[in-house]
């Protein structure tokens, strides 16, 4: 069978549209961490990451993120599948965007995190709420849950920190969320 | 735009200034004839997370699979939610020796988009990806989200896809991209 190996050599810039802004890495124990003075220079932002929270339970919890660490007005919704069955649900009025299901508690099996990919277009506009889409998940060889989530900021105000934390106790060492920016023309 | 085929292990030479990019293309392939698998090897361990984009079509409806680093022992395991145009479901597979890419199979005219975001495969944890699916055939169709793992620490270095039975069609395209973080 033939074997690609191949690549794509380019004069390939450095930097680009899709650019590294800011890793945080917990070192265990933290209830929250947060990226701060993001530039409002891009188009869009994306978080990536694994996380695992340091309660010695097994299931999941979710993540709570609050851009500009506000505390209202939040509402969300929600695709999920565990495995058995697909469900969905939704809320209004929290306290925070909640990002369900992501974060495996510390009673399951060792070494597993849980995965995030969180979208936010338009984050700096002044006049525009926010609109944050989410893909997460965690399997764990016989359970596990995957999910599609969106929630909404109603606030029109630019977005310059994002706190996350998770929904319940803290992180677990080795959490580690990357923002990057992505520019538009 | 430069454009030629080159070994992985040389890729360095080709970047300006030697400099990573946050979001680089490290290899890439288009099937000129049909092909029973595509190889990804030797992966530095340079970036963060990985991302494959692959757009698929099979020689028959047969089912993209996908390792890494050659391991077929039971060590793959996934979670899925998909939706065929009629309803809902969701999905797992346990302690399986391959990684069912999607919940389907390949057309054979019409490709499929695949995209897995593998995340720290080079870190020291169990490797955890997510996986989308995507196809529609008017008429016929499904997407499909999947939470996977793969139970080892190891860094990942090759990523082997593969089809079963027959193979990708010519016109099957596959990209690997690393991403770096700060």
């Amino acid at each position: 069978m033939p074997i690609i190996q191949g690549i794509i050599a380019s004069s390939y810039k450095a930097g680009g549209s899709f650019e590294s802004i800011a890793t945080l890495t917990a070192a265990g124990g933290e209830t929250s961490l947060t990226f701060s003075s993001i530039p409002s220079t891009y188009k869009a932002l994306q978080i990536r990451g694994i996380v695992r929270n340091t309660n010695a339970s097994t299931g999941w919890t979710g993540l709570k993120v609050q851009p500009n660490s506000a505390t209202s007005t939040y509402a969300d919704h929600r695709l999920s599948g565990n495995g058995t069955t697909a469900s969905a649900n939704g809320s209004t009025g929290r306290a925070f965007g909640l990002v369900d299901n992501s974060v495996p508690r510390d009673g399951n099996t060792a070494s597993v995190f849980g995965t995030v990919i969180i979208d936010v277009i338009d984050y700096a506009s002044t006049s525009k709420a926010k609109t944050f889409r989410n893909f997460t998940g965690v399997d764990i060889n016989g359970t596990g849950i995957v999910n599609l989530t969106s929630f909404l900021w109603t606030d029109t105000t630019a977005i310059s920190s994002i706190v996350l934390s998770p929904e319940t106790d803290a992180f677990k060492a080795g959490s580690t969320f990357a923002l990057y920016g992505i520019k538009g023309e | 735009m430069l454009s030629k085929l080159v070994q992985l292990s040389h890729y360095t030479e080709l970047r300006e200034n030697n400099v990573a990019a946050t979001y680089e293309p490290i290899a890439a392939t288009t099937l000129g004839s049909a092909a029973s698998s595509i190889t990804f090897s030797s992966i530095a361990s340079t970036w963060t997370d990985l991302r494959l984009v692959l757009t698929a079509k099979g020689t028959s409806s047969n089912y993209p699979y996908m390792r890494f680093n050659s391991d077929s022992g039971s060590n793959y395991s996934l979670t899925r939610l998909q939706g065929d145009g009629s309803s809902a479901a969701s999905g797992r597979q346990s302690n399986q020796t391959e990684l069912f890419l999607i919940n389907g199979s390949l057309d054979t005219t019409i490709p499929g988009l695949i995209t897995v975001d593998i995340f720290s495969y080079a870190g020291s944890t169990y490797k955890t990806f997510l996986t989308t699916g995507s196809t529609d055939q008017n008429g016929v169709g499904y997407v499909v989200r999947i939470a996977g793992l793969w139970r080892s620490t190891s860094a990942i270095t090759s990523v082997y896809l593969y089809t079963s039975p027959d193979q990708f069609a010519a016109g099957t395209t596959a990209t690997l991209y690393g991403i770096k973080a700060a």
